[in-house]
């Protein structure tokens, strides 16, 4: 356990020494991206590896860059308040519709399209408030007069972005783990095999279920702030929506939802793959990184369910580990 | 003021005939989705794709090679069917055993090929077909021929994959699987054939509604998610694999749309046909026309 911890200490110092070793722009770019997309693709996993799979988390996201760039423009309230009240804006929406969801138990296809609903309502929302939020046209966030960037949480510098996004990515990962090593994780797994035993068995169905909820999406909320103040540009379709959800699932899935690294394994390959393609070509590859995603995404869910990197654990941990039911056996079962 | 409320009242009742036509289109596309669902017990979110993929289909038919109108529609119908059919050959039928959760995600990732494929092969640029189809003018209310069309022809579909479920064998097979997955391949049934067919016809539901759509909106490859997120949530609210609730519930839908509209701006509608949903979900959980338990 102490070497495992050691590796994860040495890992960290690498990453923290990155921006001061090779300072290329471009390169630390892609690497807030990835960071800032793990960060939101890990929360999205924190929920989604219980079967709670979310296709509102693009609403979630979007609502934490808006109400963060709208509080700032118009009310000129800084980000450091602005970030807690839409985190905390996302966390009502999400208590508003995950409650009564878990209470009269939607579940599985139900729940998926409830949560559509959600995204699908929070993009038209501000499309419709197109005189604040600039509709599809996008927003920017007023820049900061210049010595007050660190009011307006607005850097020039990447090297700070890095470290930030750093910072909080790293956070996700000990509040994935924390999760992982706590009883919620236990009561999370029986209810995804059935409720009703789980309930039994004394498990607060409802309580837990929303706890996680709660988390993943407050962490999403976080996700689009900063993606938007680093970006210092948001439209309707790059932060909320369907697709944007859409492609949190597909990244996750295809890195791994039951590891703690999988979703930033998804975050790197995709984001690359993205950039490899507009480098590659050019105006050309509109719409390629897409098709490829698709392949992907539909071949992971036939053949690798567990993604690359659980997949590939799975391979060096040989089998001694028992099975998770959850995962791949039960359901099959039950269905026949 | 009393001249106000005549035009209001115009208004409002050519909101509401507009709505029951906007119904038809969309009661069509739910009654596939719903058969689907019903049938093999997996939704396909990239349903409305399908869609697309018909109404590009229509265009070339009909700007590039220059077919009539009504020679391009069957020749579109049956490209989507097989479309469909292969969707489930290729995506479905592996993962029949998997979690339902795993099939939704297969089809999203569908949903990212066919759109991309589209944005590959045809571009974003908007296209149409170039028909315009004269407007009904009745009283001082205007309706479009385009609309009307749309809403007689739905109507025959449904028709017709009414008659296809009552009356002909593989449509009563088709029926007697969906009440009862086990016991019907112990009955000599061929569960995959029936799911084949199955998927054929949802495909076909999927070109008539294409053919239909092409004569009132633009194609382009993101069109898709216009209509489709509405598609999803009218069947839910029916209740999933209901086809007399997903009936109903396309001109609930389509009215508060339609008449939301008509106050504001029709993304208000949208946002207004939403939140009534998941109200509707929490008062109704299992659809419309659920008994409560």
């Amino acid at each position: 356990m102490n070497r495992q911890l050691a590796g994860w200490i040495i890992a960290l110092i690498v990453l923290v020494a990155v921006p001061f070793v090779h300072r290329d722009p471009y390169h630390l770019h892609i690497l807030v991206l990835i960071l800032i997309w793990s960060f939101a693709y890990t929360s999205w996993s924190i929920m989604g590896r219980f079967g709670l799979v979310s296709l509102g988390h693009g609403g979630f996201m979007g609502i934490g860059a808006y109400v963060t760039a709208l509080l700032w423009n118009h009310l000129g309230i800084t980000p450091w308040i602005g970030i807690p009240v839409s985190m905390a804006t996302a966390g009502v929406l999400a208590l508003i519709v995950a409650y009564p969801c878990f209470r009269f138990r939607i579940t599985g296809h139900y729940f998926v399209l409830v949560t559509l609903a959600l995204s699908g309502i929070v993009l038209q929302v501000i499309t419709a408030t197109r005189d604040y939020t600039g509709g599809s046209l996008g927003y920017t966030p007023q820049r900061a007069p210049s010595g007050k960037g660190l009011i307006a949480l607005q850097f020039d510098d990447k090297t700070t972005w890095y470290l930030i996004a750093l910072a909080v990515w790293v956070v996700g990962l000990v509040v994935w783990r924390a999760i992982d090593r706590s009883m919620s994780r236990h009561a999370m797994e029986a209810i995804s095999e059935d409720e009703d035993a789980a309930a039994a068995a004394g498990v607060n169905v409802t309580a837990e279920k929303l706890k996680i909820t709660m988390i993943s999406a407050l962490m999403t909320a976080l996700a689009g702030a900063l993606y938007c103040q680093y970006q210092m540009f948001i439209s309707p379709d790059t932060v909320s929506g369907i697709a944007v959800s859409l492609q949190m699932v597909f990244a996750a899935i295809v890195g791994g939802v039951y590891v703690a690294l999988g979703p930033t394994v998804g975050a790197v390959i995709t984001i690359l793959l993205a950039e490899v393609l507009r480098i590659g070509f050019g105006t050309k590859a509109v719409g390629w990184d897409n098709l490829v995603y698709g392949v992907l995404l539909v071949l992971f869910i036939i053949f690798l369910p567990k993604g690359i990197l659980g997949s590939l654990i799975d391979l060096v941990r040989s089998p001694r580990k028992p099975p998770r039911g959850h995962e791949q056996q039960a359901v099959p079962i039950a269905r026949r | 003021m009393q001249h106000f409320l005549d035009i209001f009242d115009i208004y409002l009742l050519e909101a509401v005939i507009n709505g029951i036509l906007l119904g038809g289109v969309l009661a069509l596309l739910a009654l596939g989705l719903n058969l689907i669902f019903g049938v093999i017990d997996v939704t396909w979110i990239c349903y409305a794709e399908l869609v697309m993929i018909g109404m590009y289909g229509m265009y070339y038919l009909v700007q590039v090679y220059h077919l009539p109108y009504w020679a391009a529609a069957p020749l579109v119908i049956l490209l989507v069917a097989l479309l469909g059919a292969a969707l489930h050959y290729l995506v479905i039928a592996p993962l029949l055993t998997a979690p339902p959760i795993n099939q939704l995600l297969a089809t999203g990732g569908v949903l990212f090929i066919l759109q991309s494929f589209a944005t590959v092969a045809f571009g974003i640029d908007f296209r149409n077909l170039g028909i315009r189809l004269p407007v009904l003018a009745l009283g001082e209310m205007n309706f479009s021929y385009a609309r009307l069309l749309s809403f007689v022809a739905a109507l025959l579909g449904m028709i017709g994959v009414y008659l296809f479920l009552t009356r002909t064998f593989t449509g009563t097979a088709i029926r007697a699987i969906a009440q009862d997955r086990q016991i019907m391949p112990l009955m000599g049934v061929d569960a995959k054939r029936i799911y084949l067919v199955t998927s054929a016809i949802g495909g076909g539901l999927a070109g008539l509604a294409a053919c239909l759509l092409v004569l009132q909106y633009d194609v382009h490859p993101f069109v898709g998610l216009s209509f489709g997120p509405i598609t999803f949530l009218i069947c839910v609210l029916g209740g999933l694999g209901n086809f007399i609730g997903g009936f109903i519930a396309a001109f609930v839908f389509a009215e508060i749309i339609s008449l939301g509209g008509l106050f504001s701006d029709l993304e208000w509608g949208y946002v207004l046909a939403f939140a009534f949903f998941i109200v509707m979900m929490f008062i109704r959980p299992a659809g419309l026309l659920a008994r409560r338990s």
